[in-house]
């Protein structure tokens, strides 16, 4: 009986350590070279147009892997720097804030040459869409109403009303200059407290809704802005500057003819483009990677 | 990249000790959360395990909803709370309570279960009433063994208490998930510090309690 | 297109594959954890004052959450499986150690002796006598470790889509599906009950000469 035991125990412990091997972090599956890694921040918009982007760069002939849902820009640059992502959907003014806070934004142009200045010398931007989704503060329909704003006010008609303002956005919006540094810098905005949220998804989505905040940093794409009738505040100073869509890339990692599809996807993404498809997305709760290949093939990008 | 250094600069940042988003109130959002999501398991653990175990009756039905309970993903269930309730308190607790009930209501009547029945027999002979043989000789001899299954209960609820911060609660979480993405690793150590430091703090006071309320005859059999 | 089993393209897993996903991200550690607890264990049983300043140390590492473990690990191990698998070892490793200890520990002075009077070396007598007679303390404790590493795969989607079924859990948020949070935790769930179920075997298994006390 004890040899039973013996035996079986003996088994187990044979198992467990050979299966220990595969722990082992060389084992880490890295893609091969010729596979370009198309990665995306943490929120629906970005995933969709990452799976655009792919789609565009598969029906070249080019090899594609995703890496989908990565987390915030603070974490996404660094990953495109150190290459293990080649191309990443990102918005050029918003980027430009990333990289220098204190850096004029005057036209579309003007802020991704600015971007080229500054940016890793391992990374460039490709052609920039006309399509725009930029941060925003946008008040919920209850607290327009009560201070009487509407889509014609602007973040100045704010001041007197700040302090008595809950804020949301993302745990980011914290510390960007595009968030609570910029608004007080620019603005002189300072608010009765700030909640961390997410990147305009769900959790701002509620809270907004609720009046858990009265004003939240919220996507102009947000298909839930019209649903909601939250309004947008008009923002004369330019705070949240350009955010056209704009391909990341890591050099290195993607051929003429790659970078060549994601400028012609550029050409054709325009913003009422953009905002349909994320409502397919979030309202009609369409699939992003089929609604990216109808899109495709409606444009001719297939 | 130091972390003693990362604790370092967290704590002597002035900046992190004041407002809505500084040590003190994160820390009692925190104990806050804690202490509510205890008292609610305790209060569904403790009397549900006393009679059970006081009876005899109903330990496999027990064991089959504590196996059931720390089955539940205590993540998973907070993000569907929140999908199907909405923000607010409520979708924290419940995973919260639902981590904490099985460790007490299974300990509680493990503790019953094993007291010595000459004693209890003893005083069933004397004509005592059976709340009072559960409370006045099965309870005090029971203590050790509830104290700990409350304190592995209340050490689980401090360390995931954290995850409320998903779900834009406040609480010690809200450092390490605003430094997850502000990349600020110095929020993130700093954070994990203080609830490493609270759960130790936790079973410092288990300690001192089990001291001040086990009976010294029970201690000292044990 | 918004079924139960839907699940939405960013994952890059049918539901099936999220299952094998999970289980491995979940039992891997485990399975190492329990590796690396067996020698530690002897060493605290061999040296008794080890075992109190080792269960201070591993008191203290259980006591870091989860996220914030992954989190500063990014660093090192970047967005991948391994910086899920690497803390959920760890506390895998925290709960199997006392587990052994007060297994072996528990096996009787009078076993040992007789043991020792048959002509067992140490060796043998560990991996014949007293490894045997603490397989019920040590797979309680595998169930125990299991069941909670299993639930915690599922933080690893704060970390970049690393957390297999967890994922479902973030796509439900940005899709408003809540149907993908249910199938999350009911399936987590069922995974941990029928891995347990797996153990509870395996005990019955290891150990026929014991009366069946299962509960």
């Amino acid at each position: 009986m004890a040899g039973v035991a013996l035996a079986a125990a003996a088994a187990l412990l044979a198992g467990c350590s050979s299966s220990d091997d595969t722990t082992d972090p060389l084992s880490e599956k890295k893609p091969d070279g010729g596979t370009v890694v198309v990665g995306s921040n943490n929120f629906a918009e970005s995933i969709l147009i990452a799976d655009i982007y792919g789609e565009a760069l598969k029906a070249k002939g080019i090899k594609v892997s995703y890496k989908l849902n990565i987390g915030s820009r603070e974490t996404t640059y660094g990953l495109l720097k150190n290459g293990s992502v080649t191309v990443l959907p990102e918005y050029n003014g918003s980027l430009l804030a990333y990289l220098d806070s204190k850096a004029p934004q005057e036209s579309a142009e003007a802020v991704n040459a600015a971007v080229k200045t500054k940016l890793d010398s391992k990374l460039t931007l490709l052609d920039s869409a006309p399509a725009e989704d930029k941060d925003s503060v946008s008040l919920n329909a209850e607290t327009a109403k009560k201070y009487r704003l509407t889509g014609e006010s602007t973040l100045e008609d704010l001041k007197d009303i700040a302090p008595d303002l809950v804020i949301g956005g993302s745990p980011e919006f914290q510390t960007r200059q595009q968030g609570l540094k910029g608004l007080e810098s620019a603005y002189g905005l300072k608010f009765k407290s700030f909640k961390a949220l997410d990147a305009g998804g769900p959790l701002t989505q509620a809270a907004l809704t609720k009046n858990t905040v009265q004003a939240a940093d919220i996507f102009t794409t947000d298909p839930t802005i019209t649903k909601e009738k939250f309004v947008v505040l008009q923002d004369p100073k330019n705070l949240f500057g350009f955010a056209n869509v704009t391909p990341l890339v890591h050099k290195s990692g993607l051929s003429e003819e790659g970078v060549a599809a994601l400028n012609a996807v550029s050409a054709k993404l325009d913003t009422k483009t953009l905002l349909d498809m994320d409502s397919q997305v979030q309202l009609e709760k369409k699939d992003p990677l089929d609604v990216a290949k109808a899109w495709l093939k409606s444009a001719g990008l297939d | 990249m130091n972390v003693l250094n990362f604790i370092n600069a967290f704590f002597s940042d002035s900046a992190h000790w004041k407002g809505y988003d500084g040590i003190p109130t994160r820390l009692w959002e925190h104990i806050l959360y804690s202490l509510v999501a205890l008292g609610i398991a305790a209060g569904i653990g403790l009397p549900v395990g006393l009679l059970t175990g006081h009876t005899g009756r109903g330990g496999n039905a027990l064991s089959l909803i504590a196996t059931a309970a720390r089955a539940l993903p205590s993540f998973g269930l907070l993000v569907l709370m929140f999908v199907v309730l909405g923000l607010g308190l409520l979708p924290v607790m419940i995973p919260l309570v639902v981590l904490a009930v099985p460790p007490i209501l299974v300990t509680t009547y493990e503790a019953v279960r094993s007291v010595d029945p000459s004693p209890v027999d003893a005083a069933r002979g004397m004509g005592m009433h059976e709340s009072r043989i559960l409370l006045q000789v099965e309870l005090p001899v029971a203590l050790p063994l509830i104290l700990s299954g409350l304190r592995s209960a209340a050490i689980q609820i401090v360390s995931t208490a954290t995850i409320a911060a998903y779900v834009s609660l406040g609480g010690l979480g809200r450092y390490i998930v605003d430094g997850l993405y502000q990349r600020d690793y110095e929020k993130v150590v700093g954070g994990a510090t203080l609830v490493a430091v609270l759960a130790l703090a936790t079973l410092g006071l288990f300690w001192a309690v089990g001291r001040l309320a086990v009976s010294p005859g029970v201690r000292r059999s044990n | 297109m918004s079924g139960f089993f839907d699940i939405p393209s960013d994952l890059q897993h049918s539901w099936l594959g999220l299952i094998g996903l999970h289980l491995r991200e979940a039992l891997l550690p485990v399975l190492a954890g329990l590796v690396l607890a067996l020698p530690i264990a002897q060493l605290c049983v061999r040296f008794r004052w080890l075992y109190p300043p080792v269960l201070w140390v591993t008191t203290v590492l259980y006591a870091i959450p989860s996220l914030a473990f992954f989190v500063v690990l990014i660093d090192y191990t970047g967005q991948t499986e391994l910086t899920v698998m690497i803390p959920l070892a760890v506390y895998s490793l925290v709960i199997l150690v006392p587990a052994i200890v007060d297994g072996v520990r528990s096996v009787p002075q009078e076993t040992l002796a007789a043991a020792t009077a048959m002509g067992f070396g140490p060796l043998r007598r560990y991996v014949q006598v007293q490894l045997p007679i603490a397989v019920p303390a040590i797979i309680a404790g595998l169930r125990v470790a299991v069941v909670s590493s299993i639930s915690l795969v599922s933080v690893g989607t704060l970390i970049g889509n690393q957390g297999a079924l967890g994922n479902l859990l973030a796509d439900s948020m940005f899709y408003h599906r809540p149907e993908l949070a249910v199938n999350s935790v009911v399936t987590t769930a069922v995974l941990a009950i029928v891995i347990d179920a797996l153990l509870v075997g395996l005990r019955h298994l290891l150990t026929p000469w014991m009366e069946d006390t299962a509960k």
